[in-house]
């Protein structure tokens, strides 16, 4: 099942799905990478709301996946984290440093208008 | 006590049975009356008015085990089994109100009605009346003793265990501006509560939609290097739900407890005292608070 990437003003927005396979998360990186380039974006949302389990390779993904967005000049913000699944990962030594974290989608929306609205 | 002791020699010279073979005459006794005795037992019972809250029916049936592991009891002198079945019959008459004075009441109960009977048998003979009786009345006594103290340790164990209900209410997670939580933490911090703590720190930062968050531990006096390994990982789990966490009041012991384990004093927001969090919580929201009365 491939993750859509959804191009919303400045940002980009993927959703992620209750279950993906290590291969649907590769080619999310590799689409979310040549993306952000391509759309000029300022920053990439995504959505892990529907992950009820979150295992390790998942979460390197996304560790990845910010910081490649960073060296591409843009930033990440993961959103919609589930409390289980936070603190699980917290757990596995998971902790996402540097990588900004919202509550849900809209939060997401808001720290990142907020943030580039400074910018501007 | 001494003087009954002096009693009990003088007896003991012109003992000529054994204690156990006196015993076991009293058990004969107890089973071959068992009917008649047990029925005494609860015609007494329902006299006295105790165990009001179960049935006759009830009274009755508990009444027969009761007496047929008090005579096993006596006969042969193991207390494990009544101790059992003591526990076991709290377990079941406790949550119907039954008090401690009912319990024990209607164990001395029968141990009166089988003295009684011990009396009525052996009235032309006082001297093996008496023997008789010093064989039953320590192992009365001690089966009492047994049965009253298993059902104040069921008590004691219903109490803890309300105790710990108790505690699992007592972290309350509250709001107290738009998207600012407090998480006043008091006592003892065990990995039980700890864990339930941060299940509900957490859910409670998805429902309030919090950005905020300010753990507060001036009441907990000291925590172990689990516990506050699993403060920090609380501290961290919060931040994936994109929630700042402002801890406050850590004591000398706590603070030392953070620096022996090497926490990565960056991600943990620690301020002073409760009202210094709060305020730097407002500061990282843009709330601005402004006396309304001119300051003399």
């Amino acid at each position: 099942m491939e993750v859509p990437i959804l191009k919303q003003g400045a940002f980009l927005i993927a959703t992620f799905q209750a279950a993906l396979s290590d291969a649907d998360l590769n080619h999310l990186r590799m689409g979310l990478v040549q993306q952000v380039v391509k759309f000029r974006s300022r920053a990439v949302i995504v959505d892990v709301t529907a992950m009820d389990v979150m295992d390790s390779f998942a979460s390197r993904t996304l560790r990845e996946i910010a910081h490649m967005i960073r060296l591409r000049g843009a930033e990440t913000v993961i959103v919609g984290i589930q409390p289980e699944v936070a603190f699980a990962m917290v757990q596995l030594g998971l902790t996402l440093e540097g990588v900004a974290t919202a509550l849900d989608l809209e939060e997401g929306l808001a720290y990142l208008n907020e943030k580039f609205k400074v910018t501007n | 006590m001494a003087k009954r002791d002096s009693t009990t020699t003088d007896l003991e010279l012109k003992r000529t049975e054994e204690p156990s073979e006196l015993l076991r005459e009293l058990v004969a006794h107890l089973r071959q009356n068992r009917t008649q005795l047990r029925e005494e037992w609860v015609v007494r019972i329902s006299e006295t008015r105790l165990l009001t809250a179960m049935t006759k029916e009830e009274i009755f049936a508990e009444a027969t085990s009761v007496y047929d592991s008090y005579v096993e009891a006596l006969e042969t002198e193991a207390f494990e089994a009544l101790q059992a079945y003591a526990r076991n019959l709290s377990e079941r008459i406790i949550p119907r109100g039954v008090e401690t004075h009912e319990v024990v009441g209607i164990v001395l109960l029968l141990r009166d009605v089988l003295a009684r009977s011990l009396f009525a048998k052996y009235q032309n003979d006082f001297k093996k009346l008496n023997r008789i009786l010093d064989a039953y009345e320590p192992a009365a006594n001690r089966i009492a003793n047994t049965v009253a103290v298993g059902f104040v340790q069921e008590r004691e164990r219903v109490i803890r265990q309300q105790q710990e209900a108790i505690r699992e209410l007592s972290t309350p997670v509250l709001q107290v501006r738009e998207r600012l939580l407090i998480l006043p933490i008091i006592g003892v911090i065990d990995p039980q509560r700890a864990r339930q703590l941060t299940e509900q720190l957490l859910r409670g930062i998805r429902t309030n939609r919090a950005k905020v968050v300010v753990i507060d531990i001036t009441g907990v006096a000291a925590m172990d290097v689990t516990v506050a390994n699993h403060l920090v990982q609380t501290v961290e789990a919060s931040r994936l739900l994109g929630a700042t966490v402002i801890v406050t009041g850590l004591s000398p012991e706590i603070a030392q407890t953070l620096v022996t384990i090497g926490v990565d004093l960056g991600k943990m927001n620690t301020v002073g005292d409760l009202q210094g969090g709060i305020e730097q919580a407002e500061r990282l929201l843009g709330y601005k608070v402004a006396s309304i009365v001119e300051p003399n």
